[in-house]
């Protein structure tokens, strides 16, 4: 998965492990049976002389080439559902303790992000408010609270693995923790309106040398 | 036009006729079904709702439903008469029934009009939305059950297609089930 | 017996009134099956306008011109409620279930044939209406085919009034047509059945179109209720979804995929009977486990009402909830698993002959194979954080619904043409139009899985806006390739009927040498399907190939048993 998009945040890799879990499980079904399914087709082509079998149902070395696999089927579906299940409880049920909180609020067609300023509080007076792009640190534990002002949007970072919706009337928190620094896709990810195909930020990981720049030059003038 | 020979045959021994008003009971359920959980859902989620749930008249609501428990009675003693092959008190029957349906419409007439009078409109709120969504849904139910029934009334009053008697019956007892649910939901939860 | 001679006396319209007002089950068949081609056509012709826009983006398209923002997403939203609505179910079940199920139970028609002609009547009509709402003033609705609210249900979002609720109402349309249908199918099987026909001796095309009747009605209803609801928030100002005024837009997405999710097994089932029938007959083989097939049908209809907050993961539902439809979504990968081992059990010690219609029925499993895999990741509550409305569950659903529409939409025309037109399609047009459609259609959805993988989301317009995703355009560009090249073959399928009716060799009764009743008749069957005093009787099931007990390899329904036997 790494070679395709990268893993900039904590849960990356776990997510990325469910999916290469599947992978490996559904796709040695995927081989076998397709395998034996052209195999099937190549051993029971029509010959001449050659009559079909009789057979109605019962048969029992036939039906056990349908209850095992039935079996593992099964087994591999209890291994995915504990992996995924795991997963899903620490990234979407858990909620680690915050180093920092930020709203972010989605609207057609675009995104504001507030961010608390130097005291790390939100909705004071040194909050910082950027449109599209996000600013945050590298190794910090973030709360993002999302809202949204008209419609369903959804606020995903691919490289994050992250996603949820927002929906109007709920303020919804997640959680992420930027493993790296670089500047990465967010995109909304659910359909909006005409402006979905524009709205899309830049989120900006910093270290924390960098970041503390960022915010010591962006807090708003009265406050400094 | 005829009817083709598949109409005749029974290889379950039920009637066919029988069978197709079930399967379109079942298909109406699961969508009066959907909009009372959404209600109820709602309901249960806005303990403000009571308020305006207040305002619905209850006595009318329940002149209502014996108006449309009657009209279920007189259905099955039309459907008693066609068993025994009486066409013409079938026929009677049904139109008490039909009378029972004009009824009820007629009384909502008067009571949402009051409603509307004193500002309770489907945008009010949330409980007047639903209100008069499902009570609305019900009444057409009403409306076109009338209908149907006095086509069959026509026909059972020339003694034919009498075994329709018996299914436009299970349709009117249906209408009738789905408002002795609406009515404690709409008229008696406050 | 007087009233069989009067029932096949009267003939029913003549002329041209017999294509507008017949109540013959054969005629509603055909006008369903044609006013399907006529819509995939044109949701085919969606599809093209807005992958040559994802490859090419900015690009007048040819044929229609620059899309903008608003056209692109109404194309996509219709192309997807068009085919599933338009396409899918019209002709797996009303097309077929109509033309089949009469003749597969030896019955001269549907039981209640003018209710059959009056579903037709409100279908067209709903057709009317999905297409009207493209080109109203405004233009057609773009909410995708999902129609969340508060886009769907606020003007003021969606820019697109008339075209909003135009699109609800042809939906719901549909919705009615099809539940009158299903009335006819339900019944008449249960009833209409030939004398000997017992349960199991139905065919099981006949089964699983009446088994997604039977789901489809017991699904619909809440989303009939939810569609009233939005038509009244876009109308008169109610708020059932509207958060300012109290309403919920998750409340919508409930009763959406209530219906959504058990919906593509009511399009599944019917593509499997056509599958199993076609399998049978070209591989000369009784069918593996016909009393397991049905079970397992019967519980796949069963558990797909318990998995339809999968699509939902993210939505903003209590996060708890997901687990449970984790479990459920992973599970129900049982019996769909089983359908698949019982069609290999069936090819077992089979004489295979790959003709046009069994190369689709068999296209049908090696593709739906990999649908169904890929759906493992999406249930997969974990992965589906990152997953969600990615190219990757656009990918899935098309190795699904394609197989399920397309390929098998073609496996039962191909197959049943025979029977329906009195002419044999040209094997050779047959093959071509085959390959150059299966062989494409991979490399148009293997390449968006992997784009989903990287992080594309759906429904945008034009990628070139994401630093991160416009270097993958050569794999776009490569997926749009692979569509005109597929549209491109589709000329051979046109090509063959054309030549076919025109002076295509006449078919006989039985060309394939299949057991089942509809083939005991003339090609095409003529109004009534038997003569009156000749109704077919039933001795045995449909699938006695390769009986030991015969020299022929075949065994048809109606033969009565040899004296003495």
């Amino acid at each position: 998965m790494e070679r395709l998009i990268q893993q900039a945040s904590s849960f990356a890799g776990s997510i990325d492990g469910v999916i290469l879990l599947v992978t490996a499980l559904a796709g040695a079904w995927l081989l076998l049976s397709e395998g034996f399914f052209f195999w099937l087709l190549w051993r029971f082509r029509a010959r001449p002389g050659v009559k079909t079998q009789y057979l109605d149902g019962s048969e029992k070395h036939v039906k056990k080439w349908i209850n095992i696999p039935h079996g593992l089927v099964l087994v591999c579906d209890l291994f995915i559902i504990v992996a995924a299940i795991r997963v899903w409880v620490d990234v979407k049920q858990n909620l680690p303790e915050a180093q920092a909180t930020i709203r972010v609020v989605g609207q057609q067609w675009g995104w504001v992000f507030q961010q608390p300023g130097a005291d790390n509080q939100l909705d004071t007076a040194d909050d910082i408010l950027t449109t599209d792009d996000l600013y945050v640190e590298q190794g910090k534990t973030y709360h993002f609270q999302l809202q949204s002002r008209d419609v369903i949007h959804s606020f995903s970072v691919p490289v994050f693995r992250l996603k949820q919706d927002a929906i109007p009337g709920r303020t919804i928190t997640g959680w992420f923790e930027p493993t790296r620094t670089g500047t990465f896709d967010i995109q909304c990810a659910e359909i909006c309106g005409i402006g979905h195909g524009v709205m899309g930020g830049r989120i900006h990981v910093q270290d924390s040398t960098e970041h503390a720049e960022w915010v010591a030059s962006n807090t708003p003038v009265a406050t400094q | 036009m005829s009817k083709p020979l598949a109409t005749t045959r029974s290889a379950t021994g039920i009637p066919t006729g029988r069978l197709a008003v079930w399967w379109v009971l079942a298909s109406e359920v699961v969508i009066f079904g959907g909009l009372l959980a959404s209600y109820l859902m709602h309901r249960v989620g806005h303990p403000e709702w009571a308020e305006a749930a207040a305002a619905t008249n209850t006595w009318i609501g329940a002149f209502n439903t014996f108006v449309l428990l009657t009209s279920s009675f007189t259905a099955v003693l039309a459907h008693q008469a066609a068993e025994r092959g009486d066409g013409k008190k079938a026929a009677r029957f049904l139109t008490y029934t039909i009378g029972g349906a004009a009824t009820f419409i007629g009384v909502k007439s008067f009571e949402w009009a009051t409603e509307i009078g004193h500002g309770f409109t489907i945008t009010s709120n949330g409980f007047w939305s639903f209100y008069y969504t499902a009570a609305g849904l019900h009444a057409l139910h009403v409306i076109a059950g009338a209908i149907i029934m006095g086509f069959v009334a026509r026909d059972a009053a020339r003694n034919r297609e009498l075994h329709r008697v018996e299914l436009i019956g299970i349709y009117w007892h249906f209408v009738d089930v789905v408002w002795i649910f609406l009515f404690p939901l709409l008229y008696i939860a406050k | 017996m007087a009233t069989t001679h009067d029932a096949h006396a009267d003939h029913g319209p003549q002329g041209i009134l017999k294509y507008l007002w017949s109540t013959d089950h054969k005629v509603i068949a055909q006008q369903y099956l044609w006013t399907g081609v006529a819509m995939a056509i044109i949701g085919g012709f969606m599809a093209y306008v807005f992958r040559m826009q994802l490859a090419f983006p900015g690009v007048a398209v040819p044929g229609f011109g620059v899309v903008s923002p608003g056209e692109y997403n109404a194309l996509v939203t219709n192309h997807g409620t068009i085919m599933i609505f338009w396409v899918a179910m019209p002709v797996l079940i009303a097309a077929f279930g109509n033309f089949l199920i009469p003749l597969m139970i030896g019955a001269d028609d549907m039981v209640f044939p003018r209710i059959n002609r009056l579903s037709y009547q409100i279908f067209l009509l709903s057709a009317i209406l999905i297409l009207a709402s493209q080109v109203v003033e405004g233009g057609g609705f773009g909410g995708a085919w999902t129609a969340y609210p508060p886009l769907s249900s606020m003007a003021e979002y969606n820019l697109t009034p008339l075209g909003s609720t135009l699109w609800v109402v042809a939906v719901g349309l549909e919705f009615v047509a099809f539940l009158l249908g299903g009335i006819n199918f339900i019944t008449t099987l249960m009833n209409a059945r030939a004398p000997g026909m017992k349960a199991y001796d139905i065919p099981i095309v006949c089964w699983m179109i009446v088994m997604a009747s039977i789901l489809f009605m017991l699904s619909v209803g809440p989303l009939i209720a939810g569609a009233v609801m939005l038509v009244f928030d876009q109308t008169i100002g109610t708020g059932f979804f509207n958060p300012a005024m109290g309403g919920d837009p998750i409340l919508w997405q409930h009763l959406f995929w209530f219906f959504g999710h058990p919906e593509v097994y009511v399009v599944l089932l019917p593509s499997i009977g056509v599958v199993v029938e076609i399998v049978a007959t070209f591989a000369r083989k009784k069918l593996f486990g016909y009393r397991l097939l049905l079970w397992t049908a019967i519980v796949i209809g069963v558990l797909s009402f318990f998995v339809w907050a999968h699509h939902q993961f993210i939505a903003g539902i209590d996060p708890r909830m997901a687990n449970i439809f984790t479990v459920t979504t992973l599970l129900i990968s049982i019996p769909i698993a089983e359908l698949f081992f019982v069609v290999f059990a069936t090819l077992y010690g089979g004489s295979i002959r790959f003709t046009t219609p069994m190369l689709w029925a068999l296209a049908f499993i090696a593709t739906f194979i990999i649908g169904g895999m890929t759906g493992i990741y999406l249930g997969s509550s974990g992965a589906d954080i990152y997953l969600h409305d990615t190219y990757f569950v656009l990918a899935h659903f098309h190795y699904t619904f394609f197989p399920i529409t397309i390929i098998g939409g073609f496996a039962a025309f191909t197959y049943w043409f025979p029977k329906m037109f009195g002419k044999m399609m040209d094997e050779r047009l047959g093959k071509i139009h085959f390959w150059g459609t299966v062989i494409p259609f991979n490399f148009i959805f293997i390449p968006l899985f992997i784009l989903g993988l990287g992080g594309q989301h759906r429904r945008i317009y034009n990628f070139q806006n994401f630093p991160e995703l416009a270097a993958m355009q050569p794999v776009r560009v490569l997926a749009t390739t692979a569509m005109l090249v597929m549209m491109g073959f589709q000329i051979f399928f046109f090509w063959n009927l054309i030549k076919t009716f025109r002076k295509g060799p006449p078919a006989g009764k039985n060309p394939w040498q299949s057991n089942t009743l509809e083939w005991t008749t003339d090609s095409p069957p003529p109004h009534g399907n038997w003569p009156a005093d000749r109704m077919p009787k039933v001795y045995r099931g449909p699938y006695e190939y390769g009986h030991p007990d015969r020299d022929e390899d075949f065994w048809p329904q109606d033969l009565p048993p040899a004296r003495g036997a």
